[in-house]
């Protein structure tokens, strides 16, 4: 009886460009997906990656979340196994179009335990569409949100339907936050009871046994709140239990001793917790989160997270541009979830409340903003299509009579007439379609009975009806129309692969690549790369080779020595580099073709994450009246400094006037020559630079003796300060 | 500086020639008339064809004739053929069969030179004489000097041969021809008779030269040609016999040229591509066989975007840019591959069948320093066996491709120094049975088929583990006792809409008047609720006998009884109004006297939804 269709993969994207990966991340991902496929689970746990932050390497096995690699090494094995050969690569570009088709199904689930089979389809509908979601579930965008909004929302949905499984930081709060929320409005079941205690006992001894979470699962601030409401619903269920089997008087006497003594238990419990966290330097809170609590608190203290633009608070534009038309129908679902309140509209309600407010931290939260707006959406969607469709109905009393199969065909209310009659035959699937049946019933039932009068009267004038569902298809028409463009022209682009429309067709930009083939292929395969952080899971992915830093941030003194070195001059960051033994320098630059999000642009965070742990570089030795700028009013220092020279080193001879179409202007310093770096490799559009450090014998060849003694005591005085800084 | 390394070249050479001076080979009668050189160096492939016009002098019927390299050759040869010519004597390779050859080990011959025998169709009589035509091509023959360059260099490179032509046989008059490209010519040995004609260099003619004459000469010249060079080439034939051949090539591709130092500036190389980069190959042109289809350029990161492909009747062409242009000694690999339609290339013989299709690789003078091909039968293949024109290291292996079972055979033919003259076709001869090709889909059926019929019978059959417990009978007793109640739920709605009959033929007496009409509806709507009254009874029955709706059973009763008591009073208030309208009264009488009842009736009513409600929430 249930309407049993639903949502095929929608958000399976069109592959325009090609199967490939895509951004900086899922290089990591489907890296790591790739060890573990070729040397198995065990070696995996174990894994010591030596092609990262050379000379600390890191501890893959320890420091990464195992679900979205173990989930594509599982799918890639089990296909294997039935003998059907596909690549890891491709295995892992389709991961995340396939989840998201499960993520629609199990917003298709939880929105019919709040609202009805109805409400469900249209927010599966809409959440097939919404741009914000598509932007993290198109063919390649392997990473681990597409696999974790499906987690997240089918967890909340098992957690609904009494029964659930461990989730992670968003969700072991918000649960809690609910749980609280039904005890405080007297919604206190043993029902509830049941959903939260093996949550809160299962989903901590799973999660602990991941071995990047650890310990971390009884240890951090976190899980603070689902402990302690983990206490609170036990006192409450024991209190209940009480109140069942004590007379009420003596159930009086009972409350007053425990809680006399509860409180003073409680009190030092209390002082001990604030005490112990209050001793840890950060409260207990990473970073990432705290910034949560806090969205001024990373641009405050942690440039690197700050650094990112997906950690920026989001605008207003972006909001429309990710979930459009849902963000008006939001308060509307709001309303209907109110009429009447239940369990599981009442989670619904926390869910979207608490994900507005961390979408407003952080562009990157705005994905778990999608699905909430999704559902809220479809159930004000859907209620507005009941109550306008019923309307019609009543005011063309020829339908009301008898044939109700004809009446709202853009809802999917079922035959009711049916349902009567084989009533009887059906009783074993009863229990699960009950709820949407009663729905269903009322319409018919309700020129019947008494109650309908009392809905007559919130009945519609009937041109106010039609207009009403033609404006909301329209809207939804909009909605589509928006989502597919977004799809097709925002979200879907690799972001390795460029392209550009001329009037002379298509044109490709596939110079990263271009840059990390010729790497792989052509240096020895024990060289170092230095480049900015944001390059470094591309490096060790596709062209293998060890980097410096990579996007996984976890030593930030590691990345204040490159950004260093890049806000250096020559000299210096020369010998930074071959303290590290770097052998090249690879430098993204956008100037010629004109490629916004290159190193450049990017420089200041070079010098702030320097400055950070290096205070010899100082911002604003590189501005100019606090304006940053590279043409002939910039600075010597930002003239002088290793990343101004590397992206424009013979820039000029190109045009001759050395006309930077990012910035728009001329550069400042346009003749120079490098001394300690040589050009070895620049892409077909000079988006991506490699130089080489030059050999130190060659400097010192031609140098007089003294010199060359500076030179040694630099050496040794830099080698003794590899770790911390030698400025 | 160049001398010398030139010096130490020839050193083994030098070395041989002590021993030409004393007579060692005298075992032969036959003398060489007529030799013609041509040596065509104007690519990376050496090519000398020679045309030998050879005479018996001896009384011996000769059945094979010998030729010479000299060590530093021998071991870059990577082609043999000699055909009969039609003794025109400056034919090239005719396209004859050509004449088997062989490496022979004679123990008269001086050290340092490798020896080839050449057997004939039939001997050579005395007197009688022949031309053969004999080619040879040679790899990695030519050295690039200086070996290191910068990226505005040119590449030089060295040829070093005899001018004359060593050979076990005396030869009465030979000539000389060099090809060189149309570029720089930096030197060349300049022997007395040597003459240099635009781009073809001469040496010669030479007259009654004894065996094993040796006279070295080495040309140092320009090409910028480009040097690819294929590491390794994997080639991959997947026979299907859905209809299509597919070949995946996957090339390990290096610069073979000079060096380049290290520097790159693509500035220079885009403003000035052809001076600044003159050494650099940027395109490879693959020459596909006609109707090739579904071609792909990729590598291990991703499609690459810069190929274009073009093709008529006869060919397909494929144009390919590596991600960036290649230097000397820089290195890229990438993989080729395109669908061939089957009934080109698969023929049927004796039951048996067989694939023809040619061995090297397609792209224009490449060299490959080792080549595998593996040749992917369908699975269920039979009695394989193979036919290559040359030697090849020839085994076999199993590769399970998409829902195999037991793996297809694989026959792998490796080979090492490759070169456009190996694009012979070989043939792979095997057994199969055209039924097994509907395995794979018979599996696939099958399957699905198997799931779909679990999903039915999972979704049918009852999989409770005990069928006689408790719980379980409660169960289903809890199930009748809710159908029976929304039974009854059905039943006193279709009361409630009986009512509402009664009341709107009142409102239609009150509007009309109309008091017959009236009457007809009273009775038709009294016989259905007698109807249904009746058929509340068995439920209701049921309920009460059944210990599972103690819970329900007293609402239900409730509800019962309420409806029974409605049902009267809007039968009392419908006669009441209809004899009001019969005895003629006002209306505002009849309301009076209706208005206890109605009273009654609205609150009965609300009692009624209420309950209605309540049954339908449990």
């Amino acid at each position: 009886m249930v309407p049993k269709a639903r949502m095929p993969g929608a958000s399976s994207h069109v592959i325009k460009y090609e199967s490939v990966i895509h951004e900086f991340d899922p290089y990591f991902n489907y890296r790591v997906t790739q060890f573990l496929t070729k040397n198995g689970i065990y070696d995996f746990w174990n894994w010591f990656d030596d092609r990262t932050w050379y000379p600390l390497g890191r501890v893959i096995g320890g420091t990464v979340y195992p679900g979205l690699t173990l989930t594509a090494g599982t799918l890639w094995w089990i296909l294997n196994s039935l003998n059907i050969p596909l690549s890891v690569e491709t295995v892992c570009v389709f991961t995340a179009p396939i989840f998201s088709a499960f993520a629609s199904w199990a917003t298709y689930l939880l929105t019919k335990e709040v609202k009805g089979a109805g409400a469900g389809l249209t927010a599966a509908i809409l959440l097939a569409m919404v741009p914000s979601y598509i932007s993290r579930s198109v063919a390649g965008s392997y990473d681990n949100e597409a696999v974790a909004i499906f987690a997240l929302i089918f967890t909340f949905y098992l957690y609904i339907k009494v029964c659930s499984w461990g989730g992670y930081t968003f969700i072991i709060n918000l649960i809690p936050m609910h749980v609280l929320l039904c005890i405080v409005t007297g919604r206190y079941s043993s029902r509830l009871y049941i959903a939260y205690a093996p949550l809160v006992v299962l989903g901590t001894l799973l999660a602990s046994l991941v071995p990047v979470v650890g310990f971390n699962a009884v240890m951090t601030s976190e899980h603070f709140a689902s402990f302690l409401v983990f206490i609170i619903i036990h006192v409450v269920a024991l209190v209940y239990y009480i109140k069942g089997i004590l007379s009420p008087k003596m159930f009086k006497v009972a409350v007053a001793l425990v809680v006399s003594v509860g409180l003073a238990v409680c009190c030092a419990m209390v002082a001990v917790l604030i005490a112990l966290v209050a001793s840890s330097p950060t409260k207990g809170w990473s970073g990432r989160s705290l910034s949560l609590l806090d969205p001024t608190y990373a641009s405050k203290y942690i440039p690197i997270i700050a650094s990112v633009s997906e950690h920026q608070p989001p605008t207003w534009p972006s909001y429309f541009m990710d979930i459009n038309v849902l963000a008006f129908l939001v308060p509307a679902g709001i309303i209907a979830c109110f009429s009447p309140l239940s369990d599981a509209s009442s989670f619904v309600v926390l869910y979207i409340v608490t994900s507005v407010y961390f979408s407003g931290v952080m562009v990157r939260l705005m994905l778990v903003l999608a699905p909430a707006a999704c559902i809220l959406s479809g159930i004000a969607l859907s209620q507005a299509f009941d109550v306008f469709t019923r309307s019609i109905k009543f005011q063309l009393p020829h339908l009301s009579d008898h044939s109700q199969a004809g009446e709202g065909s853009s809802e999917n209310v079922v035959p009711n007439d049916s349902v009567k009659a084989d009533k009887t035959e059906d009783t074993s699937k009863e229990r699960t379609s009950k709820r949407s049946k009663k729905k269903e019933k009322e319409p018919v039932e309700k020129p019947l009975s008494k109650s309908q009068i009392k809905k007559r009267l919130s009945v519609l004038p009937l041109e106010t009806s039609v207009i009403a569902i033609i404006l909301l298809v329209l809207l939804g028409a909009f909605y589509v129309v928006h989502s597919v463009w977004a799809a097709a022209e925002a979200y879907s682009a690799p972001s390795i692969v460029l392209t550009s429309h001329s009037h002379d067709g298509l044109h490709v930009f596939d110079d990263f690549r271009e840059a990390y083939a010729w790497l792989s292929h052509n240096t020895e395969v024990d060289d170092k790369v230095a480049s900015w952080w944001d390059y470094g899971y591309q490096t060790t992915a596709m062209a293998n080779r060890t980097v410096i830093v990579d996007n996984n941030t976890w030593n930030n003194t590691h990345i204040a020595t490159v950004g260093t070195a890049m806000s250096s001059p020559e000299k210096a960051a020369w010998e930074i580099f071959q303290s590290l033994d770097v052998k090249y320098v690879l430098v993204v630059f956008g100037g010629l073709v004109g490629y916004p999000s290159d190193d450049i642009n990017k420089f200041l965070w070079m010098v702030r994450i320097g400055g950070g742990v290096f205070p010899h570089i100082k911002e604003p030795d590189y501005l100019r009246d606090g304006q940053y700028r590279i043409d002939s009013m910039a600075t010597p220092t930002m003239l002088n400094c290793l990343m101004y020279k590397l992206s424009y080193y013979r820039f000029v001879e190109t045009d001759g006037k050395a006309f930077d179409r990012v910035r728009r202007t001329e550069i400042g310093k346009k003749h120079f020559k490098l001394t300690h770096f040589e050009e070895v490799f620049t892409t077909h559009h000079w988006m991506v630079r490699i130089y080489k450090l030059k050999p130190p014998k060659n400097r010192i060849r031609g140098k007089t003796k003294k010199s060359k003694s500076k030179t040694s005591s630099k050496t040794a005085s830099k080698r003794k300060g590899l770790k911390r800084n030698p400025f | 500086m160049k001398r010398g390394i030139m010096r130490s070249n020839l050193f083994p050479l030098l070395f041989a020639f002590a021993f030409l001076f004393s007579p060692v080979f005298s075992a032969s009668d036959l003398i060489l008339a007529k030799v013609d050189r041509r040596i065509d160096l104007t690519s990376q492939i050496v090519r000398i064809t020679t045309s030998l016009k050879v005479e018996n002098t001896g009384s011996d019927v000769v059945s094979e004739i010998l030729l010479s390299f000299p060590e530093n050759q021998a071991k870059h040869l990577a082609y043999l053929k000699a055909t009969l010519g039609e003794g025109k004597g400056k034919a090239k390779t005719s396209s004859g069969v050509g004449l088997p050859v062989k490496a022979v080990q004679p123990n008269d011959v001086p050290p340092g030179l490798t020896i080839y025998s050449v057997s004939l169709p039939k001997g050579l009589g005395k007197g009688h004489s022949l031309t053969l035509d004999v080619l040879a091509v040679f790899t990695h023959i030519l050295q690039p000097f200086p070996e290191k360059i910068n990226q505005g260099d040119i590449q030089l490179l060295l040829f070093q041969e005899s001018a004359q032509y060593l050979s076990p046989y005396a030869v009465k008059a030979q000539s000389l021809t060099l090809k060189l490209p149309e570029a720089r010519i930096e030197s060349y040995s300049k022997l007395e008779n040597a003459k240099l004609q635009g781009s073809e260099l001469k040496y010669g003619p030479y007259e009654n030269i004894p065996p094993f004459s040796y006279l070295p000469i080495v040309i140092h010249y320009e090409n910028n040609l480009p040097f690819a060079v294929a590491k390794e080439l994997v080639r991959e034939i997947e026979i299907s016999h859905w209809g299509n051949v597919q070949i995946t090539e996957h090339y390990e591709i290096i610069h073979a040229g000079a060096q380049s130092k290290g520097e790159f500036s693509r500035l220079d190389y885009q403003t000035r591509p052809y001076l600044r980069g003159a050494s650099a190959f940027r395109r490879l042109v693959a020459k596909l066989p006609p109707r090739a289809h579904s071609v792909y350029y990729r590598d291990e990161i991703g499609n690459i975007s810069t190929s274009s492909l073009w093709g008529d009747s006869r060919k397909t062409e494929l144009e390919i840019e590596p991600r960036y242009p290649m230097f000397g000694g820089w290195k890229t690999a990438f993989t080729i591959g395109y669908g061939l339609p089957l009934q080109d290339f698969l023929f049927g013989l004796d039951g048996k069948r067989f694939l023809n299709i040619s061995f090297g690789a397609p792209i224009y003078e490449l060299v490959i320093d080792t080549i595998f091909v593996k040749v992917v039968l369908p699975e269920g293949s039979k009695d394989i066996s193979v036919s290559v024109p040359f030697p090849v290291k020839e085994w076999q292996e199993r590769k399970i491709s998409h829902l195999d079972i037991v793996g297809r055979p694989v026959v792998v033919l490796e080979k090492n120094n490759v070169v456009p003259e190996h694009n012979e076709h070989f043939q792979v001869y095997y057994k199969f049975n055209s039924l097994s090709m509907l395995t794979e889909p018979f599996m696939l059926i099958s399957g699905f088929f198997f799931l779909f019929v679990a999903c039915i019978v999972y979704s049918r059959a009852d999989i409770s583990i005990s069928k006689s417990s408790a719980s379980y009978l409660a169960k289903l007793q809890w199930d009748e006792v809710q159908a029976t109640t929304q039974l009854i739920h059905g039943i006193i709605s279709r009361c409630l809409t009986a009512h509402d009959k009664l009341e709107t033929s009142l409102h239609d007496l009150s509007r009309t008047g109309d008091v017959q009409a009236c009457k007809a509806t009273r009775k038709s709507v009294d016989s259905s609720l007698k109807d249904l009254s009746k058929e509340l009874k068995q439920p209701l029955s049921f309920l009460q006998s059944c210990p599972q709706a103690a819970q329900i059973l007293p609402k239900v009763e409730e509800l019962f009884t309420k409806e029974r008591e409605l049902q009267e009073k809007l039968v009392l208030k419908h006669t009441t109004v209809v004899d009001g309208y019969e005895k003629k009264l006002g209306g505002r009488e009849i309301e009076n006297r209706i208005a206890s009842y109605q009273q009654k009736i609205t609150a009965l009513r609300r009692e009624v939804d209420d309950l209605l409600d309540l049954i339908d929430e449990i």
